[in-house]
This record gives C-alpha cells, sequence and structure tokens, in this order.
C-alpha cells in the first residue's frame, strides 16, 4: 500500500488552541490519479486537512507525505500542489491571462512558454475569448472556471479543491461537477476535494471520506457508502435513511433479530453490533422498504404500520408511515405501473430484506 | 412563423419612440413620476447645501477675493457708517494720465498734497500708510507725518513736500503708490513669491535677505511629503494588523490607535514638549542610564525634528483608518492562492496583496498630506524658528501685520498646491480609487 501511495496522513493530529483537537488521529492513503472527497458537517476537520496538505496549516502531530517525501516543513509555495479556493480567489487586480500567468511567472518561464500555456489552460475550459477580462467582469460559472484552469496551469500532479461550486446556482453546479470530474480524470492528476454537499461527494469521487468530530467516519467508494454505511453517522449523513432503535435478540446466520422497544422482532444485518442484549439503532432506506410483503421471503418478520401522508412526486412516491413509534418513516416508491396510493389512516403490512436493513451502533 | 412577424415588430416598435399606453412620450411620463420624490430629495439636503455654500463656499472665495483686492488706497470705510469716500483720487488721476516711468513733477506733487489734506479729513493717513508699508516699509510714518501738516503746504508742492520729508523724491515711494492706485492686484501673489515690482513696472526678486516665503512653502511641502512617508511606514504595518486580527482584539486596538483623538491637540503637543525638550523626560533618561553626557542632551524640540516627531503621531490615525478599511476585506485567500501557485511570501504580498491596499494608501496618504501641509497649532509650539510651516506664517498675517491680502494670497496659493497635487493623484492613481472606508 506504501509504494503507491501519493498522499499519506499519519497519525496526523491537529489542534489551534492546545485544548481541543481538530483532527483526531487521521490516517489517509491516496494512490496517484484518485479522486477523494472530504465530505462532512461544517467543524468536521475537513478543510482543516486540507490546509495542513496546502501547507497552511501545520500538523500539530503526525506526518504528511507526499510522494513519499515528507512535507510537514516546506513551505506552501514549493509544494506544488494546485488549489481552488471557495470564493475562487481570482486577483481582482489582474486580468485572467494575468491571473493564469501568475503560476508561471513566479516559476521564471519565458514569456512564449506563458502565453501558450496560458492560451491551452483557457481553451481547456472552454474559456479562450475571455483572457483579457477582469474577474469582476466575469459571471460566477466563468470565474470558477478561471480559478480551475489557474490551480491546473502549471500542471501540478495534485489539485485541492476547497468547496469549488459552494456559490453556484444548482444547474450550473452539477455540470461543473461533471466538468471537474471530467478534466481530472483526462488529465491524471490527483484530487482531494472538500465539500459538505452529499451529491457532489457521491457523483463526482472514486472514494468519499466521510469526517465528523475530527475523525474519518468510513473511507469507501460511493456506492459502499450509501448501500454499507459502518455507523450510524455516516447512515445519517448520506442519503436518506430511517431509523428504529431496539436490542439485539440473538445473531445467528449473519441474521440479527432486534426486539424494538414495543417488543416486536425485525430482522437486520449485524454491522456494529456483535452480542445479544447490545443496544442498537437499525438503518433502512426509504427505497428498500417492501410495502407488498408477498414478495418477501418466508418467515421474514413483518411489522404494521399507519400511512401518516402520501406525497406525490411525479417520478416516486413518498409515503410518510407511523411505525413503532417513529412518526417519520419514509417509503419511497417508483411510480410504476398499478402502484397503488396510500390514503392517510391506511393501516398496511412492511418488511424488508435482513441484508438491507443494518443494525448500526446505539449512538 | 406567426411568432416571428411579432418579433420583428416588436422590435421595430422598440425602435421608435415609446409611448405610455394613453399616448404620452415615455420619458417625459417617467420625469412626471419622479418629480415629486426629486424635489423631496431636494429639499433634504438644502440645508446642507445652504451651510456648505455660506460657510466654505463664500468665505473661501471671499478670501480669493481679497489676495487680488485691496482697496485701502482706494476707498476709505468708515466704520460706524459704513459709508465709503474715495480718497487719491488727484494723484490717481495723474497715475491715469503719466505712464509709469514717467518722472513725477510738480503736478503730481501738488495732486499728492490735495490728496494729503482729504487723507488728514477722513482719517485715513494711517490705513492708505499701510497700504504702501507693505511694499516698501517704513512708509506709514511718511504718510501720517505729510497728511498732518497738508493742510499748510504751498505752491510750489515739490519743494513743500520734500520739505517735510525728502523721501517722497524717492522713485520706489512713488512706485509703491502707483501699484496701490488700483484696487485690484497681483502684487500680493508676487510678494507671496518672493517677487516684487520694481519701480519701471518689471517683476523682479526680492532682496536675499528678504526672501522668506518660497523657501518656507518648500520646507512645508518637504515636511509635509516626509511626515506622510513616515506615517505610511508605521501606520501599514499595524493597519494589515489590525486587519488580521480577530475583531474582538482588532476593536480593542483600534480603540488605541484613536486614542489620541480623545485627548486635545494641545494636551498632546504638550506632552511631546515634556517629553523631547532637552530637560525633558528622554533626554533626561538617556542621561540618567549613562546613555548620553549631560552636556550632549539631545536637542529634539523648538525644531524640525520636535514638528516632524509630534506631527507624525498626530497625523499617524489618519492614515491607519483608510488602510485598515481597505486591507479588512481583502480575504486571505488571495495571499494563500498566490503561495499555493508558487509565490514565495514576499512575491505575493509584493504582487498580490500590496497592490490591493493601494487605494487605502492614496486615501491615506492624501488625508496626512493636506493636513500636514496646512497644520499650524504643532508646529507654532514646538517647531521653535526653524520648525515653521507656511500655515504659522499665514496666521502671522492674519493676527499681527494685519497684512490679510498677502495671507490670503499666502493661503491661495496653498490651495492651488494642494489642487494640483489632487490632480497628479487623479493623473496617476485615479480619484475612483481612492477609498476612505
Amino acid at each position: 500500500m506504501t509504494d503507491t501511495a501519493f498522499v499519506e496522513f499519519d497519525r496526523v493530529q491537529k489542534s489551534y488552541d492546545g485544548e481541543v483537537l481538530v483532527v483526531k488521529d487521521l490516517n489517509l492513503t491516496m494512490p496517484k490519479g484518485e479522486f477523494l472527497t472530504m465530505l462532512g458537517p461544517s467543524g468536521s476537520g475537513k478543510t482543516t486537512c486540507l490546509m495542513m496538505l496546502a501547507g497552511f496549516e501545520t500538523a500539530t502531530h503526525g506526518e504528511i507525505r507526499l510522494d513519499g517525501q515528507e512535507i510537514n516543513n516546506i513551505p506552501p509555495h514549493k509544494r506544488g500542489i494546485g488549489m481552488v479556493f471557495q470564493n475562487y480567489a481570482l486577483f481582482p487586480h489582474m486580468t485572467v491571462n494575468e491571473n493564469l500567468a501568475f503560476p508561471l511567472e513566479v516559476r521564471g518561464m519565458e514569456k512564449s512558454v506563458r502565453e501558450d500555456k496560458v492560451r491551452r489552460a483557457l481553451d481547456m475550459v472552454q474559456m479562450g475569448a475571455f483572457g483579457n477580462r477582469r474577474p469582476a467582469q466575469l459571471s460566477g460559472g466563468q470565474q470558477q472556471r478561471i480559478a480551475l484552469a489557474r490551480a491546473l496551469v502549471f500542471e501540478p500532479e495534485l489539485v485541492l479543491m476547497d468547496e469549488p461550486l459552494g456559490a453556484l446556482d444548482k444547474q450550473l453546479r452539477e455540470q461543473m461537477q461533471f466538468e471537474i470530474t471530467r478534466l481530472a480524470h483526462d488529465l491524471g492528476i490527483t484530487t482531494v476535494y472538500v465539500t459538505h454537499d452529499q451529491t457532489e461527494a457521491l457523483t463526482m469521487s472514486d472514494r468519499v471520506a466521510v469526517f465528523n468530530d475530527g475523525v474519518i467516519q468510513q473511507l469507501a467508494p460511493p456506492d459502499q457508502l450509501y448501500e454499507e454505511p459502518e455507523n450510524s453517522f455516516v447512515a445519517q449523513f448520506i442519503g436518506e435513511n430511517n431509523t428504529l432503535e431496539g436490542r439485539v435478540k440473538a445473531i445467528s446466520g449473519g441474521i440479527a433479530e432486534v426486539e424494538l422497544h414495543d417488543g416486536r422482532i425485525i430482522d437486520a444485518k449485524p454491522v456494529n453490533v456483535h452480542n445479544p442484549g447490545e443496544r442498537t439503532r437499525v438503518s433502512i432506506r426509504p427505497e428498500r422498504v417492501e410495502m407488498n410483503t408477498a414478495r418477501l421471503p418466508e418467515g421474514a418478520h413483518t411489522l404494521e404500520a399507519e400511512v401518516q401522508e402520501f406525497i406525490y412526486m411525479g417520478d416516486i412516491f413518498r409515503t410518510r408511515l407511523s411505525v413503532a413509534g417513529n412518526d417519520d418513516f419514509i417509503v419511497k416508491t417508483r411510480n410504476a405501473p398499478g402502484q397503488t396510493r396510500m390514503e392517510p389512516g391506511q393501516k398496511i403490512q412492511i418488511g424488508w430484506l435482513a441484508e438491507d436493513c443494518r443494525a448500526l451502533d446505539a449512538a | 412563423m406567426a411568432d416571428m412577424t411579432a418579433d420583428v415588430a416588436q422590435m421595430r416598435g422598440s425602435q421608435e419612440k415609446l409611448t405610455t399606453a394613453d399616448g404620452k412620450p415615455l420619458k417625459v411620463a417617467l420625469a412626471a413620476a419622479q418629480a415629486r420624490s426629486k424635489r423631496r430629495a431636494f429639499y433634504l439636503v438644502a440645508p446642507l447645501l445652504f451651510f456648505v455654500l455660506l460657510t466654505f463656499v463664500v468665505p473661501i472665495g471671499q478670501m480669493l477675493h481679497q489676495s487680488v483686492y485691496n482697496p485701502d488706497f482706494v476707498y476709505k470705510t468708515d466704520v460706524t457708517t459704513k459709508e465709503t469716500t474715495p480718497i487719491m483720487v488727484n494723484l490717481r488721476n495723474w497715475f491715469d494720465e503719466n505712464p509709469r516711468g514717467t518722472e513725477p513733477e510738480e503736478a503730481a506733487y501738488e495732486a499728492l498734497a490735495k490728496d494729503l489734506v482729504v487723507l488728514r479729513e477722513v482719517k485715513a493717513a494711517g490705513i492708505a500708510g499701510t497700504r504702501i508699508n507693505y511694499e516698501r516699509s517704513g512708509s506709514r510714518s511718511l504718510f501720517t507725518k505729510s497728511a498732518r501738516k497738508a493742510k499748510k503746504l504751498e505752491a510750489p508742492y515739490k519743494e513743500a513736500l520734500l520739505d517735510v520729508d525728502d523721501e517722497w523724491a524717492d522713485p520706489t515711494v512713488w512706485a509703491a503708490m502707483r501699484n496701490a492706485s488700483s484696487a485690484y492686484t497681483m502684487n500680493f501673489y508676487l510678494a507671496a513669491i518672493d517677487k516684487a515690482r520694481a519701480v519701471d513696472g518689471s517683476v523682479e526678486a526680492v532682496d536675499e535677505k528678504r526672501k522668506l516665503y518660497v523657501k518656507l512653502f518648500m520646507r512645508t511641502l518637504m515636511l509635509s511629503i516626509l511626515i506622510t512617508f513616515l506615517t505610511f511606514v508605521l501606520g501599514y504595518p499595524i493597519a494589515h494588523m489590525l486587519a488580521t486580527l480577530p475583531l474582538r482584539y482588532s476593536n480593542l486596538l483600534m480603540i488605541l490607535v484613536l486614542l489620541p483623538f480623545w485627548t486635545s491637540l494641545l494636551v498632546r503637543t504638550t506632552s511631546w514638549m515634556v517629553l523631547l525638550q532637552s530637560q525633558g523626560v528622554v533626554n533626561d533618561a538617556l542621561v540618567g542610564t549613562g546613555l548620553l553626557a549631560d552636556e550632549n542632551r539631545i536637542q529634539m524640540m523648538y525644531n524640525q525634528i520636535g514638528t516632524i516627531i509630534a506631527m507624525t503621531h498626530i497625523l499617524l490615525p489618519f492614515m491607519v483608518l483608510p488602510l485598515y478599511s481597505v486591507m479588512r476585506p481583502i480575504n486571505p485567500s488571495y495571499v494563500r492562492a498566490a503561495r499555493s501557485l508558487g509565490a514565495t511570501s514576499w512575491t505575493a504580498f509584493r504582487r498580490i496583496y500590496f497592490p490591493q491596499t493601494i487605494p487605502g494608501i492614496g486615501a491615506g496618504a492624501l488625508l496626512v498630506f493636506i493636513l500636514a501641509v496646512g497644520y499650524y497649532i504643532t508646529p507654532a509650539l514646538v517647531g521653535g524658528a526653524d520648525g515653521q510651516l507656511i500655515s504659522n506664517l499665514i496666521a502671522f498675517h492674519m493676527t499681527k501685520s494685519l497684512n490679510w491680502s498677502l495671507a490670503a494670497a499666502l493661503a491661495g496659493l496653498l490651495l492651488a498646491g494642494i489642487l494640483v497635487l489632487y490632480w497628479l493623484y487623479d493623473l496617476l492613481i485615479g480619484i475612483d480609487n481612492l477609498k476612505l472606508g
């Protein structure tokens, strides 16, 4: 693993005031060419990690390695890492061309080389016609492209992006998500992307590191993160999720029987629970709840639920149920032929496959 | 297809004059709709407008007028009745009829003698004499003495007057009287740049010994530039620190920067005197610690050094505040971006941070410079002989020599100089780049 590691955090800790650790014992390795997203709520330590990697914050403890070399004591300008900032940080007193030429200039490149590289970088982000504009004369999306081109123009092997799409409207954001991933893959650059937007993280990344409380809660490819969350924080944070609390009654054959507060039994897959008697929180995705219990395998447990609300959303129906004391139990069903619409007050039976329902820590 | 024709029709319509639904031209309708609110807005600013006109434009205009207008040799205004009597009528007629350079003959002396009688009657000899005295010292007593004896003078007047005082034969007296014979004159401006009119009317420099104003203008300019530079050098790092600290600390420190404003200018200046004089705190401390021999006490007060130190201190906030207000909103990510792009911290400062603070530097420098150029109290108190600035001389002419026209001319030159600098600033940096807060 160390052989292929390009970016490496080795037992990194960070504290700003000597009292609280913002980053607790971070271990992370990234192979070359990977697109990794640090996802988490604000204050979870993800931006601090990015700043330590860029060199704007020093690690309180631990080593950060880039391409096998320890970079803790290398100043930012010698690290050769491209960076895209949240507010773009385009120099307002320079034209687009001057902005892009800046990293080349400070590297002492000749004018003809500079002009050539700037032109190619602008063409790469389809902004070739805007070289003589000032940043203030550009729209947010255009500024974003320029910031991207500037971070790439000196051909860094590693690019960091700190919530680069946060200020854009939804449509533009989706377009840029696509363009950034395309560029990153085409150029073969390693990318660390920080965001608090889970959609962005899921659609763009090779792997996602979910941060909370200074710790990586789970580091996995997007599909695994969504479908196999390892703890209840990740399950709650990524996507929509229904939870029920209870106590493990028995574990056998990879299936845990969980007893809910009202004494009813459900099936779940033990993830974070190991022994009968442990408290647990089971988590199930709204689209994995089966309202047609006939489709479930023989012997599966079912629950009674009362429809609270039925919301028509076009492609899907969203039904809010009251299940075992939880009034916010959501079920999503596809608007398929033959799908019936529920009425509030209707009593139904629901169930699920044991592997879709994950028994996680009770926290 | 139908859509397209509609579009074309609309486009044509937009090129014709737009009208409202009932056919009034749109611009007229707009003006009418906005007239009421515009009128109301004007009423709101009207008091300020009149106030500014009354307290700013009128006095400055009057001051500028006075610098080219002095009627003391043309009219006598009675203090109580406000009645004006023309004086020196005969002599002025003679000046009109005879060109400059004409030797004053009997007719001229006769006119002068008659006018002196009038001067005595309306009690204007002193004022008229003072006016001549501005250009030729010693002339006031000549006028008062001669006016006293004017009634007894008889033809031939030339000899009679020369009997009273043979200074009447001096051509400079006649040249000065010719200069003063018209109320409008540029001579005060000439005096303000150490020039005067010779007997033949040409402009020449005054005696080396009497040259004063140009030197003072230059000193004022150099000291102001130096003080502006010092406040910049001292203020820039402070402003930067204030701008980058968290708000709760920077607010506290800002109070310290503003603290000097809370005490009277006089108190602050006096405390500098306590500190810097030769028996003062600083010298005592240096002598006490043995760094300085008692007989080598440094003279830091009543000279230029005193003026520079005290004024730099007093004007420092005027540099710090605009700098701070420009630096505060500069996002730290600009410098970070520059660093990540490969710039050393010095390059990042020079190429990225500094250019963005130029509007603040410009505003602060202009503010400090303009204040310094017109500074009066501090140089008057701590400046000594060679720390005086032009404003001290203006004050001298306003309050001591009572030559208001010269004071006005000096002030007018100062104003013109500042306007020129302002224009230069606009040319070099652009006035729209000025940011005061």
